[in-house]
C-alpha cells in the first residue's frame, strides 16, 4: 500500500519535471506595471517556447522573497540599485551576470556606471540598469506656490496639509535639507546614527504639520486630488500622473536634489532560467519595447534619451519638473551597508511612536 | 481484515487533522521560536542568545506599543460585547423563527468581501472630503470639513465592525440554549428587568460572552490592514512593527522575537481572563 502511494508520487513528480523541462518557464519578480500584458504577448510570440511568469513586488519583499528560499523561485528579479550590494553579502541572493550575453551598449552610460560600480563584488557584477526615476515633492502650486525643499513639508503654513511617507527617503531628504550628506556618513556608522537622531528631531516636531504619512500611491493620490493636502514627498511617477488630471499639481524636484533610483535586472542565485532572463533583459531594450514599457510604468528607461520615448502627456509632464539644472543636481541613493536598514527602521518607529501632534 | 481496514480508516481521517497541527501549527512556531534565538554577530554569522528580547524589554517604544495594541484590543473587545449582546439576543429570543435567518444573513454580509475593501470603505466615508464630513458640511453644520479618518478612534471603530459578528455568533448559539421559562421564572421571582440581566441571562451565557472575547481579542490583536490602514500618525500597531522588522529591516530574528512576545502576550491575558471569569478554554471556545 505505502509503497504504491510512493511510487504514484515519484511518477506525479517525474512527469511535472518532464513538462517543465520542454516548455521553459521566465519566473519574473519585478514591480507591479513593470510587465505590460503587451510586452509579454510580444516576447512570447518571438520566443514560443517561453513562458512568461510574473509576480508583483516592491525593494523590500523582493528580497524577503529570496532570502527565504535563498534565492530560488524566480528567474529575473528587478531591485533598486542600492539594494543588491547589502543583501548579496548578507544573504548571498544573487548570481553573477555574464555581461557579454546583454547588450549594454543600449544603454545610458550614467546609469550603466552607476549601476555596475554600486553592485560589484569581488570583480563580479550583479546588476544592470532598466528603469529610472526619482523622489521627490510635489505639490498644488495654486494653493502652495513656495515650495522648494524638503523642509517646506514643515513649514506652518500648510499645517495639516502636508503628507509624507514614513520610509528611509524622508529620512535622507530631511539629513540633505539640514545640510548634511548622509551618503557620506555610511562610511561611519556611529557618525550616521548621530545624524538620524538630528533627522529623527527634526521629524518629530514635524509631525503637528502632517496630516497623515501615506503608505502608497493610492492614498496619496486621493488626499493630493481632494485637496485635503497641498505638498507631499512623493515618487515622480504619481506626481506625473496626477499632473494629467490637475496641471497645478506638479514634482518638485528639491534644491539639495531629486533623489534617484535606478531598477536594475538581477538574476537570483538559484535561477533555472538564465538564457531566457539574458533574452528579456535584451527585448525590453528594444526602443520599441521601450515605449509600451515606459507608458506602463511612468519611469524612464535607462538608455541614452530615454525621456524621448516616454509618451507624449508623460514627456510635458517631466519637463514641467526638471530643468537642465535638475538633472545635474540628481542624487543617486547611495548604496546601503550592511546594518543600515535596521538603524534606519529603528530611527522610523521612534518617529511613529512620539506623540508629537 | 475488517479491524485492519477500520484501523486504516481511523488513521485516513485522523492524517489531515495531525498534518494540519503538526505541518501548519506547530513546525512554523517551532521555527519562530528557534529563529528568535538567533543573534546576528555579523553579515551571515548568528550565535545562538537572548538577544533579541533584551532588545525589547530595554526600548520602551516596543513594549509601550504592545501595551497599547493589547489595552485597545481590550477596548474593542469590550464595545464588541456591548453592541453585539442586544443583537444576539434579539437574534436569538425576540425574533421569529424565520426573522432569524435573515439577520443573521445581514451580519455576515460585510464579510463576503474582504478586508482591504470594508477598509476603504470606512475611508470613503471618514475622509476630510468623504461621505460624513460632505454631509455635515451640506447640512450647515459646519463650514471646513472634518477630518475624522487617520485617528484611533477610526482604528477601533474600523475594528469592532471587522470583528462583531465573531461575537455575535457564539452568543446566538449559547442563548438559544436557555429556555425562556427561565427568564419568566425570574420575572415571576419579583425581579425586574435589571436583575433578570444580570442573574439569569449574563451568567447563562458566559460560556458564550467569554468565547466571543477570546477569538475577538486575538483577531483585533493580531490584525494588521485596519489599523494600519484607518489610523493615523502616531498609531502605532505591533503587528506593524513585526512587519517593520521583518520587511524593512531585514531583521528576521527581531520580528521573530517580537511574534513569539505577541503571542505569549495574548495568551497571558485570555488566560487571565479565564481565571476572572472562571471559565476554561473547555467549555467557551471548544463547545460553541
Amino acid at each position: 500500500m505505502k509503497s504504491h502511494a510512493l511510487a504514484a508520487a515519484v511518477a506525479l513528480t517525474a512527469t511535472g519535471l518532464a513538462t517543465a523541462g520542454s516548455a521553459e518557464t521566465l519566473r519574473l519578480l519585478t514591480w507591479g506595471s513593470y510587465a505590460p500584458d503587451a510586452l509579454i504577448e510580444k516576447f512570447e510570440e518571438m520566443y514560443p517556447d517561453i513562458e512568461v511568469e510574473v509576480t508583483y513586488s516592491n525593494n523590500e519583499e523582493m528580497i524577503a522573497k529570496l532570502r527565504a528560499t535563498g534565492g530560488a523561485g524566480f528567474d529575473l528579479a528587478q531591485p533598486s540599485h542600492d539594494r543588491i550590494y547589502a543583501p548579496q553579502i548578507e544573504y548571498e541572493i544573487y548570481k553573477p551576470l555574464d555581461l557579454t550575453k546583454i547588450n549594454t551598449g543600449a544603454m545610458s552610460k550614467v546609469h550603466l556606471d552607476a549601476v555596475l560600480e554600486n553592485t560589484t563584488i569581488d570583480g563580479e557584477v550583479y546588476a544592470v540598469p532598466h528603469q529610472w526615476g526619482t523622489s521627490g515633492l510635489m505639490a498644488n502650486t495654486s494653493l502652495a506656490p513656495d515650495v522648494s525643499g524638503w523642509g517646506d513639508l514643515c513649514d506652518s503654513q500648510y499645517a495639516g496639509k502636508t503628507s509624507m511617507r514614513l520610509r528611509r527617503t524622508i529620512l535622507l531628504g530631511t539629513a540633505f535639507a539640514m545640510g548634511e550628506d548622509p551618503f557620506a556618513a555610511y562610511a561611519d556608522l556611529d557618525a550616521y546614527q548621530d545624524l538620524l537622531d538630528r533627522v529623527a528631531d527634526e521629524l518629530i516636531e514635524c509631525k503637528a504639520n502632517i496630516k497623515a504619512y501615506w503608505q502608497g500611491g493610492d492614498d496619496l493620490s486621493a488626499m493630493m486630488l481632494s485637496g485635503e493636502i497641498v505638498a507631499s514627498e512623493t515618487w515622480d511617477s504619481t506626481a506625473y500622473k496626477l499632473y494629467n488630471e490637475n496641471p497645478d499639481i506638479v514634482f518638485i524636484p528639491p534644491e539639495t536634489g531629486a533623489l534617484t533610483w535606478i531598477d536594475t535586472f538581477v538574476i537570483p542565485a538559484k535561477g533555472q532560467a538564465d538564457d531566457a532572463a539574458y533574452k528579456w533583459i535584451n527585448f525590453v531594450l528594444d526602443p520599441e519595447n521601450i515605449k509600451i514599457m515606459s507608458a506602463s510604468t511612468g519611469a524612464i528607461a535607462a538608455v541614452p534619451g530615454g525621456t524621448e520615448l516616454l509618451p507624449e502627456d508623460k514627456r510635458a509632464a517631466v519637463s514641467a519638473a526638471f530643468s537642465d539644472e535638475d538633472i545635474e543636481n540628481l542624487k543617486f541613493f547611495a548604496n546601503i551597508p550592511p546594518g543600515v536598514e535596521d538603524m534606519e527602521g529603528k530611527t522610523l518607529e521612534k518617529i511613529k511612536a512620539a506623540t508629537g501632534g | 481484515m475488517s479491524r485492519d481496514a477500520r484501523r486504516l480508516s481511523l488513521i485516513l481521517l485522523f492524517a489531515p487533522f495531525a498534518l494540519w497541527i503538526l505541518l501548519l501549527i506547530a513546525l512554523p512556531h517551532l521555527g519562530i521560536l528557534a529563529l528568535s534565538m538567533r543573534e546576528k554577530v555579523a553579515p551571515r554569522v548568528y550565535e545562538f542568545g537572548f538577544g533579541n528580547y533584551a532588545e525589547f524589554i530595554t526600548e520602551p517604544i516596543y513594549w509601550n506599543t504592545l501595551l497599547r495594541t493589547g489595552s485597545m484590543s481590550l477596548l474593542v473587545t469590550f464595545l464588541a460585547l456591548i453592541i453585539g449582546f442586544p443583537i444576539a439576543y434579539y437574534i436569538a429570543k425576540i425574533a421569529g423563527k424565520r426573522a432569524r435567518g435573515a439577520l443573521f444573513l445581514m451580519c455576515l454580509i460585510p464579510l463576503w468581501v474582504s478586508d482591504l475593501i470594508r477598509a476603504f470603505g470606512w475611508i470613503l466615508l471618514l475622509r476630510e472630503s468623504g461621505v460624513i464630513s460632505r454631509s455635515l458640511q451640506w447640512m450647515g453644520l459646519t463650514q471646513s470639513g472634518i477630518e475624522f479618518l487617520y485617528n484611533d478612534a477610526a482604528v477601533i471603530v474600523g475594528l469592532v465592525y471587522t470583528v462583531i459578528l465573531f461575537m455575535i455568533v457564539p452568543l446566538v448559539s449559547t442563548l438559544d440554549g436557555m429556555g425562556d421559562d427561565m427568564i419568566e421564572a425570574g420575572y415571576n421571582l419579583g425581579g425586574n428587568s435589571l436583575t433578570v440581566l444580570r442573574r439569569i441571562i449574563v451568567p447563562y451565557a458566559m460560556p458564550g460572552i467569554v468565547a466571543g472575547c477570546i477569538v475577538v481579542f486575538m483577531m483585533t490583536a493580531g490584525s494588521y490592514l485596519t489599523p494600519i490602514l484607518l489610523g493615523g500618525k502616531n498609531s502605532s500597531w505591533f503587528t506593524e512593527q513585526i512587519y517593520n522588522q521583518f520587511i524593512s529591516r531585514f531583521n528576521w530574528e527581531g520580528g521573530a522575537a517580537f511574534g513569539v512576545l505577541l503571542l505569549l502576550f495574548t495568551s497571558g491575558v485570555v488566560w487571565i481572563g479565564l481565571r476572572l471569569s472562571g471559565q476554561s478554554l473547555a467549555n467557551t471556545v471548544a463547545r460553541s
